[in-house]
């Protein structure tokens, strides 16, 4: 019987699942939007692994990661809910064993982790705002028609990128509609893009870092040609993009899961499950608390956001 | 909108930060024959408001203590305090004076520190329209009640902060301060205070706690109303101890009213291969304190300000050199009225991660 072990990271705007082995190996993996409803994006990734697991195995963990790991968390009963950061950087050392910088730019946020003698030594997210994200340049390739698949491909064939401002996301898209206006080439405009996405991501999260090599780049955008491309003009350096750099979250806290000692085999059938939550401003003292309640199969199991025993009666 | 209750009786109200409105009520009502208002916590209502009425790009501070005095003058407060500092805090008082009248509130209002300059005269004359019985001899002796309630709780609010993380019996730290707060309240004398502090000093230091010799130790440091009010902060210091590290926090009421004078000149001599001249607000002592926690086994330094603190925003850079140069993990954090709390909690147990990561 061959043992597997299920790794989640449920993002703003995708959700990954991988399944894994004892040996790291990626037996099998999807890539779903969350389209803002993760437990109904959850669902529909374990149904699909569910159905790509060999059947002669058993499942001996699950971890989840992402902004949505404490409620899907719940969700799957998993016995390792853990930062993003700290998963990226478990999944990347299992590939490339010397990396000593590690870009990820995902939906909502932007992460460099600096890594020496594989331990994290460093690292540094975005706050506040999401300029320089995946969501981004989702948001301007629909305001200019293009599909985001081909957005990279498109950016390799301008030779001259406009300017756009590089700090704020607010003025970038003022620059770049008036840069479209005034009648600029489509892959102009794009490539301009993607070289904005790189300086204000080297501006804002790798301030003050010192980015040496290797560098692996992932997460969503990493798979965006004209992004890499801007990477390794600036940095000046060769650029590490793994097949499932997408991934690496997932498969890094599916290793952690696997590390975990408390396996238990589980049966994912949380598809089967009535999965709700209930926000509310509980009202019981003056603290006015934020509460959501979650329920499964109608029975309250959880509360958050309270900050006294009285929010969760 | 406004719904001031009218209030036949004068009731004074300050705006609040941590644990201090205890003295701060405590020096009011011992030296004045008039009502004093119980300042209500801060909660999501409290910001809100504040956000409301604030200009959009004052630091936060400005918003949640303009919020607490609207609540204040809504529950029948009519006399207001305020102070200033060395920063835009030194404009809180007539910019939020001039907001509330606008907004039709009817109030006195005390400023303690008008124009950055504290002048007793004017104070006294103020004091005096409240209360025409005001006694400067009484108001002397409380108040050095008051500095001495505040130094003691500051001590042991030190040693919580270390101690904290490792507590056996949940709340037990908190309990007994609470205890302790309430029982210093209703001191008479500077000989009772002395023993009720020292009694739960004891009493604190009994607790028990499962303290690892080799324990992660933490140094916060920042801007001041963020560090000292937990409701601006989403109560990171509770955050920080649940991983089970002791904090070390220089910034506390006392520091600022007696001991940085000295010290801030301190600081910058101390860590002068970084800075010449003082910065403003607490930013030299800040750099200062980076300087100290690098040299004495720290494992992490978390700096903290409200959005648009500006001597913080001048000392972050040269924080960020001294941390680097000495490879100590640093974190910043910068909060504002809306800032969501899973995207501290990820930050803070990466931070963790990492310093744990790094020791073994």
């Amino acid at each position: 019987m061959n043992e597997y072990y299920l790794g989640v990271d449920i993002g703003s705007i995708s959700t990954k699942g991988v399944i894994i082995d004892n040996n790291n190996q990626v037996i099998t993996s999807l890539y779903i939007w969350t389209e803002g409803n993760p437990i109904v994006a959850v669902k529909k990734l374990i149904r699909e692994l569910k159905a790509k697991m060999p059947k002669d195995g058993k499942l001996l963990g699950i971890g989840t990661t992402g902004s949505a790991r404490k409620l899907i968390g719940l969700m799957l009963g998993a016995n390792v809910v853990k930062n993003e950061i700290t998963a990226h950087a478990v999944g990347t050392l299992s590939k490339h064993k010397d990396v000593h910088t590690i870009l990820e730019i995902g939906g909502q946020d932007s992460k460099i982790i600096i890594i020496d003698n594989g331990v994290v030594v460093d690292y540094s997210m975005n706050t506040l705002c999401a300029a320089g994200t995946g969501s981004f340049l989702t948001s301007q390739a629909k305001r200019l028609g293009i599909p985001i698949e081909d957005f990279g491909e498109l950016a390799l064939k301008s030779k001259n990128p406009v300017k756009i401002a590089a700090r704020c996301t607010v003025f970038a898209e003022s620059d770049l509609i008036h840069k479209a206006q005034i009648g600029y080439l489509k892959e102009d405009i794009i490539a301009g893009l993607c070289k904005s996405i790189v300086l204000n991501y080297l501006n804002n999260v790798g301030k003050g870092k010192k980015i040496r090599e290797p560098i692996v780049f992932q997460g969503g955008v990493s798979k965006n040609k004209g992004v890499l491309k801007y990477f390794k003009e600036v940095l000046d350096a060769p650029i590490i993009v793994d097949d499932d750099s997408h991934l690496m979250g997932a498969i890094g806290i599916a290793i952690m899961a696997k590390k975990n000692k408390n396996h238990q085999i589980f049966e994912l059938d949380a598809t089967d499950v009535l999965f709700e939550t209930k926000g509310s401003e509980c009202s019981k003292c003056s603290n006015n608390c934020e509460v959501l309640k979650i329920y499964k199969d109608h029975e309250l199991v959880d509360t958050w956001g309270n900050r006294c025993p009285k929010g969760s009666e | 909108m406004k719904t001031q209750k009218q209030n036949p009786n004068i009731t004074i109200a300050f705006p609040r930060m941590g644990n201090y409105d205890i003295p701060a009520k405590y020096l009011l009502t011992n030296i004045f024959d008039v009502n004093i208002e119980d300042i209500p916590i801060i909660t999501n209502k409290t910001i809100e408001l504040g956000t409301r009425y604030s200009p959009e790009f004052v630091c936060t501070p400005f918003k949640y203590t303009i919020g607490t005095l609207i609540e204040s003058l809504e529950n029948g407060a009519n006399v207001l305090i305020q102070a200033g500092g060395g920063c835009r805090y030194g404009y809180y008082s007539e910019l939020q004076e001039q907001i509330l009248k606008d907004m039709g509130y009817k109030f006195q209002f005390i400023n303690l520190m008008s124009k950055g300059q504290k002048s007793l005269k004017k104070i006294y004359q103020e004091l005096k329209k409240v209360d025409s019985n005001f006694n400067p001899i009484k108001a002397l002796y409380y108040l050095i009640i008051t500095i001495k309630m505040v130094k003691y709780m500051d001590k042991v609010d030190d040693y919580i902060r270390e101690n904290i993380g490792f507590e056996v019996v949940p709340n037990s730290f908190i309990n007994l301060q609470k205890e302790m707060l309430n029982s210093f309240y209703r001191s008479k004398t500077n000989i009772d205070l002395y023993f009720k502090y020292k009694f739960y000093f004891k009493k604190i230091k009994k607790i028990k706690i499962n303290k690892p010799s080799n324990h992660l130790k933490i140094g916060l440091i920042g801007e001041l109303y963020t560090l000292m009010e937990p409701f601006s902060n989403y109560e990171l210091e509770r955050e920080l101890a649940s991983y089970g590290m002791s904090i070390k926090r220089y910034t506390n009421v006392y520091y600022l009213l007696f001991q940085k004078g000295r010290m801030a000149n301190k600081y910058v001599k101390y860590a002068k291969e970084y800075i010449t001249y003082k910065m403003g607000a607490d930013a030299a002592d800040n750099i200062g304190r980076t300087k100290y926690l690098c040299k004495h086994n720290y494992d992490g330094i978390i700096h903290i300000k409200s959005t648009f603190c500006t001597p913080e925003i001048g000392a972050m850079p040269i924080i960020s050199k001294i941390c680097q140069e000495h490879k100590m993990p640093l974190l910043f954090f910068s909060f504002d009225a809306n800032t969501s709390e899973v995207g501290i909690k990820t930050r803070v147990e990466a931070f963790y991660d990492m310093i744990e990561g790094r020791r073994q």
